[in-house]
């Protein structure tokens, strides 16, 4: 229990002095997580609203997004490492624009694999959700499908907060993938969870504890916005 | 008899194997009331549909104020955002009374949606409420708001699907009166698919009965209700379960 408060004292103390190291992976966390959580929002919301209003969705489609929901993180790291490789099928191509491993670009796409299954699946399952009268109200009132679309992705915007704030704590709390193609490069690809394994590798549990503790107050920040936005949406 | 609206011809709907209506000819005229009666399952609910546009019919003809209705068309859309449909359950948006009713205007991005849905909630006389939000309405209250988004939009046809079962008599004799009050001021055409016999004799200018998808009777209502010619409805009219 001591050591559980001594951290959260160590944590505090960090934050508050502005720790320029403990910043600066806070920095690459919230740049990793909210990058890859904003292409995967993007891209999956209008995905999962599409598919949601289509009458008849390829159970295949289905089946893949729940799959993705499924694959563990670090066998994701490992499909994104073994393809940005020099020697890998899209790494090999040498192409400028294609991120190198060990860059915090290579830790966002591996990290957009992960979010964007999810973050679809949950879209599909709000949008699902969504009275059937209400879509047939809206068409007859004379939407057209965008516009039916827009007012779909309204009704279920709660469900859509839920997947957008998920992703975030799962990109947050990763592991796994960032370790792979990250390679936990100190003041570059060092985030938040990848700075614990070191510390706690190293022994240094004081600091592990406190980085845990910001990864808490991040968590607990995201799900204190998912309880704003949620009572908002109800008006 | 004024021009006709609709003019239907050899319109069929099925879903898979089952035909769920078939209408030979129905001429439905600017500024009358067509009370739609029959049994559940008669197919009233997928007429109505099939003249909101809102589904093609499997095989025949909607013409519509004169142009035929192709779903392929650009023309689908103006068509469709002349008719609307108020259902039996109000689906109102999460959103607050006054937007609901602004709602359907703001899709055709017309000017003015705030006033106007101002003065079709007068017309329902539940101005009062217009900061109200939709989820804190009562049973009447939301129906109310519902057939005031559909007044909004001033429609040329007004579909009414039993927009009065499970709702108080005050609560339908309001949107009785206010239906009638928008076709006489308006001259729109309404088809109103109801249960309530009493209340198709009152509002309706004829009555149609539906049975297994097809129409068995189109008549005056006064006819219809005093001198039917098909037996079916002679026993519709008078109790009696009719297949």
């Amino acid at each position: 229990m001591q050591d559980l408060i001594n951290a959260l004292g160590a944590a505090i103390r960090l934050l508050v002095s502005f720790d320029p190291v403990l910043w600066g992976i806070i920095g690459v966390s919230m740049r990793m997580s909210l990058t890859a959580l904003a292409i995967s929002s993007i891209v999956g919301i209008p995905l999962g609203v599409w598919m949601g209003l289509r009458p008849r969705r390829p159970r295949w489609l289905t089946a893949l997004l729940y799959t993705g929901m499924g694959v563990p993180p670090v066998v994701l790291g490992l499909l994104v490492y073994v393809f940005l490789s020099r020697s890998g099928v899209v790494g090999s191509l040498n192409l400028e624009w294609i991120p190198l491993l060990f860059t915090v670009e290579a830790m966002i796409i591996a990290q957009t694999l992960r979010a964007f299954p999810m973050v679809v699946a949950l879209t599909l399952s709000s949008v699902l959700a969504v009275d059937a009268a209400v879509r047939l109200q809206v068409r007859a009132l004379g939407a057209t499908e965008f516009q039916l679309g827009v007012a779909v992705l309204r009704e279920a915007r709660s469900g859509v907060v839920v997947a957008m704030v998920g992703g975030f704590a799962a990109l947050i709390s990763e592991v796994g993938a960032v370790m792979l193609v990250g390679g936990n490069v100190a003041g570059q690809t060092r985030v938040l969870t990848t700075a614990i394994v070191l510390e706690t590798g190293q022994g240094n549990f004081d600091r592990a504890l406190a980085l845990g503790f910001v990864v808490l107050v991040l968590a607990f920040a995201g799900n204190l916005l998912l309880a704003r936005l949620q009572t908002s949406s109800h008006g | 008899m004024a021009e006709p609206m609709y003019a239907l011809s050899g319109v069929l709907k099925r879903y898979g194997h089952k035909t769920a209506v078939l209408v030979e000819r129905l001429d439905i005229c600017r500024g009358e009331v067509l009370a739609l009666v029959g049994p559940s399952g008669a197919g009233k609910s997928t007429l109505l549909r099939l003249l909101n546009f809102l589904e093609p019919p499997t095989s025949g003809h909607v013409d519509f104020d004169g142009a035929r209705f192709d779903a392929e068309t650009p023309m689908a859309l103006a068509q469709r955002r002349r008719v609307t449909t108020v259902f039996q359950r109000p689906a109102l948006l999460r959103m607050s009374v006054r937007d609901n009713v602004a709602y359907g205007l703001r899709l055709r991005g017309e000017a003015g949606a705030g006033s106007r849905a101002a003065d079709a909630l007068r017309q329902v006389g539940l101005q009062d409420l217009a900061r109200s939000g939709a989820a804190t309405l009562s049973g009447g209250e939301a129906q109310r708001v519902a057939l005031a988004r559909a007044l909004a939009i001033a429609p040329e046809v007004l579909l009414l699907d039993e927009p009065t079962a499970n709702l108080d008599p005050a609560n339908v004799r309001l949107i009785e009166a206010a239906v009638l009050e928008h076709r006489r001021a308006r001259g729109c055409a309404c088809v109103w698919v109801t249960h309530n016999l009493a209340q198709a004799r009152r509002v309706a200018d004829r009555v149609a009965l539906m049975l297994e998808g097809q129409l068995v009777e189109v008549a005056p209502a006064a006819e219809f209700f005093s001198a039917p010619k098909d037996p079916r409805t002679a026993a519709f009219v008078g109790g009696e379960m009719v297949w």
